[in-house]
């Protein structure tokens, strides 16, 4: 955290987003999109972050940050199934729901490498 | 066009205690629901799955528990719609997003285990802005849902088919999620009831994420009675939600009648629309005649600024798409959902994602890792957080001082499909509901006169939390006074 305040308005402007720190942020999300999908995104997000800028008029000293509305605190039971039906039902119908499915397992290709 | 007004036969209240009496069958109730959409909803497209089935099953087994004298419960015989984000044990839950088009949960969400422990019918899952992102369910990835009162506009969003089911009469009452004003919106272009609970009120047990710590589940409904009705069923806290207020519900229909008689009521300067042309006059005028028809009823009204207030829409922006491009992590064509294949796993991740994904859901997830990654979090998402707390402390010292806020709940009546194609001017809808997803504060839209085009407009009342008692009192005397 910051120890100084800023004071509105004061910080520097903005370096506009590229194309390139858009292709890095859809790699990061696993994501892919092509040149003309890319160039639209840039756009549309930088005006975004425009409005983002908005946010530094507002002196916010050493205001902590909220995550939540309340403070979050873990909440305790004993560890027993709470769903109201079988549980090798529920599994059943868990593993039903996946594109691939062997041995009780989800399966997926190869994650180092690639499939023959 | 649709379906006429339904008539005050077919409220949540009269059918209920009509079920409950045995004067009329539930049976018959859904037959009515069912056959308008069967009539009108290829113009609507209010729904993504009609439930017609298990709806009749369910309705028989409450006429037959009513004819042996069996206890029914509150909401018996009542047909109910859900935004298709909340889970229902072995019907689709899709989020009109092509990739959970064919998810079949095994599970329901509490508020439907609820809503069926009261007795009610649920008669089908409504359409969404994909994942809940958008103000006018243009962003459905199965098209778009029309506004019953004009099919040539958007019903408002993200829960567009929810509010259409209940204002074309397919439902006597909806659930929708609200994250940024995606129930008070809608309900606001449609005519309607719509209210968003403080944060941790209603259990999110079963509502697919977006952003968690923004995410609440409310009711749509004609009247604000049979809103309070509702909320008095699916609210109340739950073991499996971490984030439930662990204390009993209080009923909000309890405090309908207590009047409004020296309530301090203030408007909020910022969100007024005053003197900003982005709002239309007859938007800002409905608010200001709100004001005056309280104080003519005995409430002091006064003008009151939160300059936070503004902030809420780019801090809004920073927050909800960061939870939401964690939340969204989870689809990758593994466990569930989409998968389209790949030689390894990235990929086959990749293209899941980039072929599952529509575009308002691809942009939030880039805005969201964005403000996240490394070197922009402490400009970007760690200010909105910060902001968030000025806002919270704004709120909470203004209501020192009043019992509850008004605004205008929407900038703008009913739009045209295509008029807000632009995302900044389409996220710009939310300016005045989304500091209540911010504070987590309760806040409801009542409708209050007309606007441009005889389409309605919506008034939007906000308490503090756990103050829904005071704002349907509130919400109860505008309905009382609305022109």
């Amino acid at each position: 955290m910051s120890s100084h305040h800023e004071t509105p308005g004061a910080s520097p402007p903005r370096a506009h987003l590229t194309t390139d720190d858009v292709a890095k942020v859809a790699k990061l999300a696993l994501l892919e999109l092509s040149d003309a999908e890319l160039a639209t995104f840039t756009g549309q997000l930088d005006a975004v972050l425009d409005l983002a800028e908005q946010l530094n008029e507002f002196d916010i000293g050493d205001v902590p940050p909220t995550a939540h509305p309340f403070g979050l605190v873990n909440v305790f039971r004993d560890d027993v199934a709470a769903i109201g039906h079988d549980a090798e039902v529920m599994r059943e119908e868990a593993l039903a729901a996946g594109p691939e499915v062997e041995a009780h397992q989800f399966k997926v290709p190869p994650a180092l490498g690639e499939a023959p | 066009m649709t379906t006429p007004a339904p008539a005050e036969a077919e409220s949540v209240l009269a059918i209920a205690e009509a079920v409950r009496a045995g004067e009329r069958s539930a049976v018959d109730v859904l037959d009515v629901h069912l056959a308008r959409i069967t009539a009108s909803d290829d113009q609507i497209h209010a729904f993504n799955t009609v439930t017609d089935g298990d709806a009749r099953e369910r309705a028989a087994e409450i006429d037959a528990a009513v004819a042996a004298g069996e206890t029914v419960g509150p909401l018996a015989g009542v047909p109910i719609a859900l935004k298709d984000n909340m889970c229902t044990r072995g019907v689709p839950t899709t989020c009109s997003s092509k990739i959970l088009e064919h998810w079949v949960p095994p599970y329901d969400a509490t508020v439907v285990e609820r809503l069926a422990g009261a007795g009610a019918v649920i008669v089908g899952k409504t359409n969404l802005d994909e994942f809940a992102m958008g103000s006018s369910t243009e962003n459905s990835a199965f098209g778009p849902t029309r506004n019953p009162l004009d099919t040539s506009r958007v019903p408002g969003g993200s829960s567009g088919g929810s509010a259409a089911a209940v204002a074309a009469g397919f439902a006597a009452a909806s659930l929708g999620s609200d994250t940024g004003g995606s129930i008070r919106q809608p309900a606001a272009l449609c005519g309607l009831v719509g209210m968003k609970p403080t944060y941790g009120a209603v259990s999110r047990y079963g509502l697919v994420a977006f952003a968690s710590s923004l995410d609440q589940i409310g009711p749509f409904t004609r009247t604000v009675a049979e809103s309070a009705a509702i909320y008095d069923v699916i609210a109340g806290p739950d073991q499996r939600d971490s984030t439930s207020i662990p204390q009993d519900h209080i009923s909000v229909t309890a405090a309908l009648d207590q009047g409004i008689d020296g309530l301090r009521i203030g408007v909020i300067t910022e969100l007024s629309g005053r003197g900003n042309d982005a709002f239309e006059p007859q938007v800002v005028e409905a608010t200001v005649a709100a004001a005056e028809a309280l104080s003519a009823a005995g409430a002091k009204v006064e003008d009151v600024s939160i300059p936070t207030a503004v902030a809420g829409l780019s801090a809004y922006y920073m927050i909800a798409p960061a939870e939401a491009s964690s939340n969204l992590a989870r689809y990758d064509g593994v466990r569930y959902g989409l998968r389209k294949p790949g030689p390894n796993t990235a990929s086959m991740m990749a293209a899941s994602r980039t072929a599952g994904f529509g575009d308002e859901v691809k942009r939030r997830i880039m805005l969201g890792t964005y403000a996240l990654s490394a070197g922009y979090y402490d400009a970007f998402y760690g200010k909105a957080q910060r902001i968030r707390t000025l806002m919270i402390r704004e709120f909470g010292r203004v209501y020192e001082n009043f019992d509850v806020l008004l605004s205008p709940t929407s900038p703008c009546v009913a739009f045209e499909f295509g008029a807000k194609a632009d995302p900044l001017t389409m996220y710009y809808n939310d300016v005045c509901t989304i500091p209540s997803n911010l504070t987590g504060q309760p806040a409801m839209s009542v409708p209050f006169g007309t606007g441009a085009h005889g389409l309605p407009v919506g008034v939007q009342v906000l308490a503090p939390m756990l103050g829904e008692p005071v704002m349907y009192r509130v919400a109860a005397a505008l309905e009382g006074m609305a022109p």
